[in-house]
């Protein structure tokens, strides 16, 4: 599993393995939106926290589909299948590796782009450990769409709108919580759900993973 | 003889052929009547007046927008432990009607929250979730679009339909967290004191029974469509073999 983590890590960071796309998108939404709802600072500000969780979400959308996908296509997927690990336990480290190169530095990035956005002050802490929280959520319901939709040519557009849905709890807890903690308020309840929700996916999740590959690999 | 037999194609086709028109007749007459007692002989409510006639279209189509998924859930979890054609096709053939069901009760509430409100759409948490159940139907369907194998569409829409259930349940209460209610609670509860007056509730009964037989016949005609498909397609693959 360890030895897997590292191949698809080393992969993702070299040349042509698309690391830092998901970041560069995440720059470029941060950027568009001012423009989209006009530059003035109050607007920004109370807006500023969904935003970020909107466009991080949005760009770990977009390397989704590179999880499977190039192993499909050259085969390796086939030998890491018939490897003496489970494939349950390739699931985790896929969701793993791409949690290392998309959600982590999102995360990190979020409250430097936050500045774009005027989020408020009391908001940083917040944006971040939501973010934190809820990223291993998103690869790992990422992971399962992608092993969904392995088999399928020009597949991009149909896991988006496979994982989009499966996204919005997530999405409402992580938002809700940032928002809270942003305004002051109580934000423990959603902290806590958005936690739950983490939790829940990577214990369940990778056994639907493995069980749509071997659906896919048969 | 166990009850599993009926799941046989060629059983599936021998009884639904002449449940069908029953189905078909009952639904029609059910409807028939349950929505002319409903628009022409209740009175209209002192506060709605007469907006409030369309609860007649809107609760039986949520409410079969719900149980369709449900009967598709079912139909997954049979295909997947019992592996039988016809439990993956009625799921398949289920769908389109449950959307279907969805948008009705999305644009008829619509249409009613217009006057009622004063506005089409809220972000409500029962609203909201309805239109979350919408894009599950539409991801379902894209996904046995977009494959070419039979049986690999079943197995993979199926355990779609079990993520997807447990994500529909998180979203509802998601959202009720998320946002207050605009829409009012649940007025036909057998265990509650106040409920929906009897004037408009012996209709409304009726009207949902015209639903679920309207959704019994369409999905079971859908079924047959698809096992005929089916059979025309191991045909061709026979005539193209030879």
């Amino acid at each position: 599993m360890i030895a897997l983590l590292l191949r698809d890590l080393r992969l993702a960071t070299r040349a042509g393995g698309g690391f830092g796309l998901g970041l560069v998108f995440f720059l470029i939404v941060v950027v568009l939106v001012p423009f989209g709802v006009g530059p003035e600072t109050a607007i920004l500000s109370k807006i500023a926290s969904g935003i970020l969780w909107v466009a991080a979400l949005l760009a770990a959308l977009l390397s989704l589909d590179r999880i499977f996908a190039l192993d499909f296509e050259d085969g390796a997927l086939t030998l890491i299948a018939t490897a003496p690990i489970p494939l349950e336990t390739v699931g985790l480290a896929k969701a793993a590796a791409h949690w290392l190169t998309t959600g982590l530095p999102l995360t990190l990035a979020a409250p430097v782009l936050g500045v774009l956005l005027q989020l408020p002050a009391s908001g940083y802490s917040f944006v971040a450990v939501t973010l934190l929280l809820g990223t291993p959520a998103l690869s790992m319901i990422g992971t399962f769409g992608a092993a969904l939709t392995v088999g399928i040519r020009r597949g991009g557009l149909l896991l988006s709108l496979l994982v989009l849905p499966l996204y919005i709890p997530t999405l409402i807890f992580g938002a809700e919580a940032a928002r809270r903690g942003t305004a002051g308020l109580d934000a423990s309840t959603p902290l806590l759900m958005l936690a739950g929700i983490t939790a829940g996916s990577v214990a369940l999740l990778p056994f639907a993973t493995a069980a749509v590959l071997r659906i896919n690999l048969r | 003889m166990s009850l599993w037999e009926y799941a046989n194609p060629k059983k599936f086709m021998g009884w639904t052929g002449p449940v069908l028109p029953w189905a078909f007749w009952m639904a029609g007459i059910c409807l028939v009547v349950g929505l002319f007692w409903g628009f022409f002989l209740t009175p209209d409510d002192y506060r709605q007046g007469s907006t409030v006639k369309i609860i007649y279209l809107h609760v039986p189509s949520a409410l079969m927008a719900i149980n369709a998924w449900m009967m598709m859930l079912v139909a997954s979890l049979i295909w997947l432990v019992r592996r039988h054609h016809v439990s993956a096709l009625a799921a398949k053939a289920a769908a389109p009607v449950g959307i279907t069901m969805t948008l009705i009760a999305l644009m008829t509430g619509a249409i009613w929250g217009q006057p009622m409100w004063g506005t089409y759409w809220a972000w409500d948490p029962r609203l909201t979730s309805f239109l979350i159940l919408f894009l599950f139907y539409l991801g379902y369907m894209a996904l046995w679009a977009a494959i070419d194998d039979p049986d690999t569409a079943a197995d993979l829409t199926s355990v779609l339909c079990i993520v997807g259930s447990v994500f529909a349940l998180l979203s509802r209460y998601a959202v009720n967290f998320w946002n207050q209610g605009l829409h009012q609670g649940a007025s036909l509860s057998l265990d509650k004191e106040e409920n929906v007056s009897d004037v408009f509730f012996f209709p409304l009964l009726v009207c949902i029974a015209g639903f679920v037989l309207l959704f019994v016949a369409l999905v079971l005609l859908r079924t047959r469509t698809e096992i005929r498909a089916r059979r025309l397609r191991a045909l061709q693959l026979r005539e193209v073999r030879t």
